[in-house]
C-alpha cells in the first residue's frame, strides 16, 4: 500500500463519516458543520487527484458561500434549531434496502471495469490545468457558448432569488 | 551552491543526508523535514505576532498622542511577553449554554486560516513553499475558513452579542469578497498566472503603477475582510461588547486577537506581493535571499502600517452604509475596472512600454474620477432630498417661535 | 501532488500551533468553575432568553447575491490566466460575460434588494 492510498483511505473515511453525521445529527447547525467537513473532504480528494484549481474552487464556493448560506438559512427560517423528533420514519428499511441494492449493483458493474489495476498516466512536466481550462473556455473551438450560457444561468438564478425574496415581502 | 545564495536547499540537503544516513527512508525524511520547516516558519510567525502586538500598541499610542507601553524593558519591548504569560495563566471559562465542541474548535480554525496563507507567500526567489497556480483563489479559500470560524464562534457562544457580531462580520466578509476576487483578476491578467511567485517574477513594473485603482480596492476589501475600522461594526464595543469573541477568555481569546494582527500583517504582505513587487527591489533580491526576506517584510510592514493608519483615523460605519458602499459602489467599479484592464491590455500589448503604462494609468485615473463624480452627483441629489424633507418641518418650527414672540 | 502534500502539512501545523498554545494555557491556568462565572456574559446583565434566535432575512438575501457573484468570478479566473496569449475575441467574450452579470446586479439594485430595510 502506497502513502497516497493510505491518505486517500483516511480522507474517504472522514468524508463518509461526515456525510453520515449530516443526516443523523439532530442539531441543524451541527448538520451544516458536518456538511462543511464532508465538502472539505471532497476538496482534499480533488487535491489528491492533482486537480488543484477545482479543489480551491470547492473550498471557495462550497465552504465560503454555500455552507454560509445554509447556516444563515437555518438561523433565519427556524426558531427551533433542534429537531427533537426521531431521525427516521417508518419506511427507513426501504431506503436502506435501496441503498444496499444500488451499492451491490455498482460493485457488480465495476467488476467488469479494468481500470483499477492500471497505473495513471504521468502528467507531463509543464502541464498547467488552469491554462488548459482557460483555453477550453475561451477558444471558439472549445466551450465558448457554454461559458456565456453559464453567465445567463447565473443571471437567471439571481433574478429567481430576487423574485422569491421580493414576493415574500 | 552555498548557504548564502540558497539556504533552504543547502539546509534541506544537509539534513536529508543526516537522516538518510541514520537509515531513514528518503521520502519519509523529506516529509519530516518539510514538516519541521513549516513548524519553524509558523513558530517564527508567532514570535513575530508577539512583536506585532507591541508595534500596534506603540503606533496607536503615537496616533493618539500617547507614549504606549514604555515601562517593561527598553521601549516596553518586554510588555507583550508579560501579556502572553498573563494569557497563559488565566482561567479559561466556558459559558454554560455554549456548544462546547464547536466553541473550542473555532479559535483553532481562526488561527489556522491565517497561518495557511503563508504556504503561498514567497519570501525570496528560492525561499518559497509552493507557487500554486491557484494562489489568488487560495487567498479567498483561506478567508472562507476564517469566515466559517467566526460564525462557529458566534453561534457556539450562545450569547446574543456574539451571534449578532458574528452575523455582521460574516456579512461584511462575504460582501467584500466580491470586489476582492474581482481585483485579484487584475494581477492575474498582467502576469498570466495566479501563482504568487510568478506574479512577482513578471512584475518588472509594479502593478500598482499599472492599476492604482485595483490596489486601492484590494486594500479596502482587505480591511473589510479583517474586520478593522472603519468596517469593525461586528465588534462595536459600545453596542456588542466585543462581537463574536465576547465569551472567549484566556488563550482562546488570544488566538482570535493574535490571529487578527497576523492577518493584518499578512494582508500587508499580499498587498506588497500583488501590487508592489513582493521581494523585488531594483535587483537587490538577486544579492541574497536574506535581503529579499528583509525587503518583503519591510513592504508588508508598510502595508500593515497603512492599515493601522486607516483604522485609527476613520470612524466606524453602519451596516447599511457598509453594504451600500460595497454593492452599489465598490463592486460595480471593480468589475468595470476588470473589463477596462482586459481591454486596454489587449489593445496596448504591442505598443511600447511607456505607452502601455501611460494608457493603463490614464484609464485607471479616468475611471476613478468618473465614478467619484457619479457618487458626488448621487449624494448631492440625496442630500437635497433629505433637506427637502426637513425644510417644511423646520419652517413650521420657526413659525411657532415667531408666533410666540 | 507534492504541492498539495506541503499544503496539507501546513494545515496540520496551522492546527497544532494554536492547539499547543491553548493546551499550555489549560495546563497552567487555574480551574475553579462556579455557576456565576460560567453564566453567559458573566460581567454584565443576564441576557434574556436563548442566544440562538431568529435573524433578519436581509442577511440571507445578501448571501444569495454574494453566492451568484462568487461563482461568476471563479469562472473568470481561467479566462484571466489565459488572456495574455489570446486576441481581442477572448477579451470581448469575457466582457460580455461580466456585462450579463452586471445586468443581474442592476436588476437586484432596481428591485430594492440591496437596501438594508
Amino acid at each position: 500500500m502506497t502513502g497516497e492510498k493510505i491518505i486517500f483511505l483516511i480522507i474517504a473515511g472522514v468524508t463518509l463519516f461526515s456525510g453520515f453525521m449530516v443526516v443523523t445529527s439532530s442539531n441543524l447547525v451541527h448538520a451544516a458543520l458536518w456538511l462543511v467537513a464532508a465538502l472539505f473532504g471532497v476538496a482534499m480528494v480533488f487535491a489528491l487527484l492533482n486537480a488543484g484549481f477545482i479543489a480551491v474552487v470547492q473550498v471557495v464556493v462550497y465552504i465560503g458561500a454555500i455552507a454560509i448560506l445554509f447556516i444563515f438559512a437555518i438561523m433565519l427560517t427556524r426558531r427551533e434549531q433542534l429537531d427533537h423528533g426521531v431521525q427516521v420514519n417508518k419506511n427507513w428499511w426501504v431506503g436502506a434496502l435501496v441503498a444496499v441494492a444500488s451499492f451491490a449493483g455498482l460493485v457488480f458493474l465495476l467488476q467488469s471495469f479494468n481500470g483499477f489495476s492500471k497505473t495513471a498516466l504521468a502528467i507531463p512536466s509543464g502541464f498547467d490545468a488552469v491554462n488548459q481550462l482557460g483555453d477550453a473556455l475561451t477558444s471558439p473551438a472549445g466551450y465558448v457558448l457554454p461559458f456565456e450560457v453559464a453567465s445567463v444561468l447565473l443571471l437567471a438564478a439571481l433574478v429567481g432569488a430576487v423574485y422569491l425574496a421580493f414576493n415574500k415581502k | 551552491m552555498n548557504f548564502w545564495s540558497d539556504p533552504l536547499k543547502v539546509a534541506a540537503d544537509w539534513l536529508t543526508g543526516i537522516l538518510v544516513g541514520w537509515g531513514m527512508n528518503a521520502v519519509v525524511a523529506h516529509i519530516l523535514l518539510a514538516f519541521l520547516g513549516i513548524l519553524m516558519l509558523a513558530s517564527i510567525l508567532m514570535v513575530l505576532d508577539i512583536f506585532l502586538v507591541w508595534l500596534e500598541r506603540k503606533v496607536v499610542a503615537r496616533f493618539q498622542d500617547r507614549l504606549g507601553p514604555n515601562r517593561v524593558g527598553p521601549f516596553g519591548l518586554i510588555q507583550p511577553f508579560a501579556d502572553i504569560i498573563k494569557l497563559l495563566i488565566k482561567e479559561d471559562t466556558t459559558p454554560d449554554g455554549a456548544d462546547r465542541v464547536v466553541y473550542n474548535i473555532a479559535p483553532l480554525l481562526s488561527m489556522m486560516s491565517v497561518l495557511i496563507l503563508w504556504a503561498i507567500v514567497p519570501l525570496a526567489p528560492v525561499l518559497l513553499g509552493v507557487d500554486l497556480n491557484s494562489g489568488a483563489l487560495f487567498l479567498i479559500a483561506a478567508g472562507a475558513i476564517g469566515t466559517l470560524s467566526i460564525i462557529m464562534a458566534g453561534w457556539a457562544s450562545n450569547n446574543k452579542f456574539s451571534v449578532i457580531g458574528a452575523f455582521r462580520q460574516v456579512a461584511v466578509m462575504v460582501s467584500f469578497e466580491i470586489p476582492m476576487l474581482a481585483v485579484l483578476l487584475i494581477p492575474t491578467i498582467f502576469a498570466g498566472s495566479m501563482g504568487m511567485n510568478t506574479i512577482i517574477q513578471k512584475q518588472d513594473i509594479w502593478y500598482f503603477l499599472l492599476s492604482p485603482l485595483g490596489a486601492l480596492i484590494f486594500l479596502i476589501a482587505a480591511i473589510a475582510e479583517l474586520g478593522r475600522a472603519p468596517f469593525d461594526l461586528a465588534e462595536g464595543e459600545s453596542e456588542l461588547v466585543a462581537g463574536y469573541n465576547t465569551e472567549y477568555s484566556g488563550m482562546k481569546f488570544g488566538m482570535f486577537y493574535a490571529g487578527e494582527l497576523l492577518h493584518a500583517f499578512t494582508f500587508g504582505g499580499f498587498w506588497a506581493i500583488l501590487f508592489f513587487g513582493g521581494y523585488r527591489f531594483f535587483g537587490l533580491e538577486k544579492v541574497s535571499p536574506f535581503l529579499s526576506i528583509a525587503i518583503i517584510l519591510f513592504k508588508a510592514l508598510i502595508g500593515y502600517w497603512i492599515i493601522m493608519w486607516i483604522k485609527y483615523t476613520m470612524m466606524r460605519i453602519r451596516i447599511d452604509q457598509m453594504l451600500a458602499f460595497n454593492w452599489k459602489f465598490l463592486t460595480p467599479i471593480a468589475f468595470v475596472l476588470v473589463m477596462v484592464t482586459a481591454l486596454m491590455n489587449a489593445l496596448l500589448r504591442d505598443a511600447s512600454s511607456w505607452l502601455y503604462i501611460t494608457g493603463m494609468i490614464l484609464s485607471n485615473i479616468i475611471l476613478g474620477w468618473v465614478s467619484l463624480e457619479i457618487a458626488r452627483l448621487v449624494s448631492k441629489k440625496e442630500r437635497e432630498r433629505v433637506e427637502g424633507l426637513k425644510q417644511p418641518a423646520l419652517s413650521k418650527a420657526e413659525g411657532v417661535v415667531e408666533a410666540h414672540h | 501532488m507534492n504541492e498539495w502534500l506541503y499544503i496539507g502539512l501546513f494545515f496540520i501545523v496551522g492546527l497544532i500551533i494554536p492547539f499547543g498554545a491553548i493546551a499550555v494555557a489549560w495546563i497552567l491556568g487555574p480551574k475553579k468553575p462556579n455557576p456565576i462565572k460560567q453564566s453567559t456574559y458573566e460581567c454584565g446583565i443576564e441576557p434574556v432568553g436563548d442566544g440562538w434566535v431568529q435573524f433578519k432575512a436581509q442577511y440571507y438575501i445578501f448571501a444569495l447575491v454574494f453566492l451568484v457573484f462568487d461563482v461568476e468570478t471563479v469562472f473568470l479566473f481561467p479566462w484571466a490566466v489565459k488572456l495574455g496569449q489570446l486576441g481581442l475575441f477572448a477579451v470581448i467574450e469575457g466582457i460580455i460575460f461580466i456585462m450579463i452579470l452586471m445586468v443581474g446586479l442592476v436588476y437586484t439594485w432596481r428591485k430594492g434588494m440591496l437596501e438594508w430595510a
